[in-house]
């Protein structure tokens, strides 16, 4: 009998630390497919961040490197100077990327840094319990912003894909979502798109992926889907905000 | 066949990082160190590396900290402010045992301080400085030829131990120009260029140390493809019988480093009175006061630690039943004379002088001090 769905050869066959129902196990898978896919887990270094995927560096079958929290870019850089054909990616939340670690990801996108960054937007520090974070909506409440989140003493959430897309050095920027099957797909063709680019030297590349909380949302796994569909989808629109090769097919 | 080269302290411990095998390199800009990337972003082109010159020192240290992580030979450098910024990272560098060399040419502080010459830094160097129970192997060149020894020790101790190690210099030393010992010199070249070129000087072969056995990196992450098993680099260990397995095997290799690697150099000491204990710059100024009181018929020595972590307890202990009284000489408002009342204990009193702020000891300051701490002990 043919198998016709399997675990990815590049996830690690164990059990993870994630809560039920949280998308980021959805997008390890991704991102493992598309390792299989273009057969570079033997070249690939991740780096994992701080943050519910901290452990991430067990899961990945390849070679990991765990970075402070926020510095995954910077530390991406080293490994891709020193071992310049490998495929190094960073896999990283919004706290750890919007926040503490703004300076670095900007800096890395600006440089053209050929890696690759996953971006897991959930809109909220997971691994802490709750707080707020940089990519919150407004009006939504976390443990940090108890009465919903005020933006005139809150501020706004981030756009990052938007954001970097302004810069010269990305190659690819795009936002995707994991709420429904149609979405996992178009992810995971990004998450492809990015490594290819990567693989072809074209320089940095981040796909931006909408995913959920329940556990801190304190909403149930499919109502955490839908508030991705109805709040999310809103405010971060999704897309694809950079990609040097239609750029380059437009001109011509 | 060698060769005494002028060169500036800054210049030469990069080239020196360069001729130790170092080809990759992540700073941030900040005085009095500037010529250090400045040189390298010069020099590593040519030999193939990297210079890369990064958006903060947090980000600098957190580069250095993946390329080491992938085995490369790899240097940072700076002055306190930005040595600060560095703590985080070099706290997970000591966690994952990745080797690496940082440098601090120490300015003035705290806060913004100046970029006067300082040993305010000392504490930070060797009782921690990042967080949590780790140690780094601290070197402390008195000069240039040193500094270019001791450069190349650096990465090789950095190896063996898988542990970053901190070269502690000063302003005075990264910005003196002095003779080192170089082999040869590469054959001149004319080339027309702007000013910048102009400063740059030919490349020389410094003298070779013995070369040293280090284990292979087996462990660094440069894909499946090179090892057979998946390799991580990681400090993170959530289980408590875990991370404290792990700190006892830190703490073991420290001991090892405590054992194996005290340095220092004593200058008059077999019959003095009186011993000056001092390091880097301020060393050098107390031998010129320990050379005029030797004329006046004073009877005074210099024990000037090179490792300053760890700190050379056997050696100044050796001195304790010689000596009446030691004096501690520091840039700073008094750190290191902790570590050597720690190594007297009690058994004879330690005196302290000192300076801050970019103020520099003269020998004249020294001198005078050591004489009123003679007229104490006789
Ligand atoms: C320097 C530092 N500050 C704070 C923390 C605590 N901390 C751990 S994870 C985290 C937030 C993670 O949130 P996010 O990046 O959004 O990831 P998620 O858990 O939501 O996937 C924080 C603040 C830390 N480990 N290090
Ligand atoms: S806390 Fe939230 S982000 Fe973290 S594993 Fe649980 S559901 Fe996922
Ligand atoms: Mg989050």
């Amino acid at each position: 009998m043919a198998k016709v769905f399997a675990r990815p050869e590049s996830l690690v066959d164990m059990q993870n630390h994630y809560c039920p129902g949280c998308t980021h196990g959805i997008i390890h898978r991704l991102i493992a497919e598309v390792m299989d896919e273009l057969k570079f887990a033997d070249r690939a270094i991740g780096v994992a961040p701080v943050g519910c995927a901290v452990l991430g560096y067990m899961y990945f079958a390849c070679d990991m490197q765990e970075a402070a929290h926020g510095r995954a870019p910077a530390v991406a850089t080293g490994i891709k100077r020193v071992v310049p054909d490998g495929v190094v990616f960073t896999y990283q939340g919004d706290g750890d990327l919007a926040s503490i670690g703004c300076a670095e990801i900007v800096h890395a996108a600006a440089r053209g840094e050929n890696i690759t960054t996953i971006f897991v937007n959930n809109g909220i520090y997971g691994m802490t319990g709750g707080q707020m974070a940089p990519t919150t909506l407004p009006g939504d409440k976390t443990s940090t912003s108890p009465y919903g989140r005020d933006t005139h003493k809150q501020g706004f959430p981030i756009r990052v894909a938007e954001m970097l897309a302004t810069l010269d050095g990305p190659a690819y920027i795009a936002r995707v979502s994991v709420h429904s099957v149609p979405n996992i797909v178009r992810a995971r063709r990004a998450i492809k798109k990015a490594f290819e680019y990567q693989i072809a030297g074209k320089g940095f590349t981040l796909v931006e992926v909408l995913s959920t909380c329940p556990t801190n949302w304190g909403l149930t796994p499919l109502e955490a889907l839908d508030k991705v569909a109805k709040d999310m989808l809103p405010y971060y629109p999704l897309g694809e905000y950079k990609d040097v090769e239609s750029e380059a097919g437009a001109k011509k | 066949m060698s060769e005494r080269v002028l060169m500036k302290g800054n210049e030469a411990i990069a080239e020196a990082a360069i001729q130790a095998g170092c080809r990759f390199f992540f700073g941030y800009p900040i005085t009095p160190q500037n010529e250090l990337p400045e040189y390298m972003s010069r020099r590593m082109p040519q030999v193939e590396g990297t210079f890369l010159q990064a958006e903060s020192e947090v980000a600098a240290i957190n580069m250095v900290y993946g390329a080491a992580g992938a085995g490369a030979r790899v240097m940072t450098s700076s002055s306190s402010p930005g040595i600060s910024l560095k703590q985080e990272g070099i706290s997970y560098l000591a966690g994952a045992e990745l080797p690496a060399v940082i440098v601090n040419i120490v300015r003035g502080g705290p806060g913004l301080g100046s970029i006067q010459p300082s040993q305010g830094d000392y504490f930070q160097a060797v009782k921690g400085g990042g967080h949590g129970d780790y140690r780094l192997l601290v070197l402390a060149p008195a000069n240039l030829q040193e500094a270019v020894d001791l450069v190349t020790e650096a990465f090789d101790l950095a190896d063996l131990y898988r542990n970053p190690v901190l070269i502690l210099g000063d302003g005075l030393l990264g910005q003196m120009m002095e003779p080192v010992l170089a082999d040869l010199y590469r054959n001149p070249v004319l080339i027309l260029g702007d000013g910048l070129l102009g400063q740059m000087m030919e490349p020389v072969e410094f003298r070779k140390l013995p070369k040293r056995e280090l284990p292979p990196k087996t462990w660094a992450t440069t894909g499946m493809r090179h090892h057979p098993h998946k390799n991580i680099i990681n400090s993170l260990v959530l289980d408590a019988p875990g991370l404290e397995k792990h700190n006892l095997h830190l703490q073991e290799k420290y001991a090892r480093m405590k054992l194996n690697e005290q340095r220092a150099e004593s200058l008059h000491c077999a019959d003095a009175e009186v011993v000056i204990v001092a390091y880097g710059s301020t060393a050098r100024i107390a031998k010129t006061a320990v050379m005029s009181l030797r004329q006046s018929g004073l009877k005074v020595g210099l024990f000037r630690p090179v490792t300053l972590w760890p700190f050379p307890v056997n050696a100044l202990g050796e001195l304790v039943p010689k000596v009446k009284a030691f004096l501690t000489v520091e840039m700073s408002a008094g750190q290191m004379v902790e570590d050597v009342k720690l190594a007297v204990n009690g058994a004879r009193p330690v005196h302290f002088y000192g300076r801050m702020g970019g103020m520099v000891p003269t020998p004249e300051e020294i001198s005078s001090e050591c004489v009123r701490v003679l007229g104490g002990v006789r």
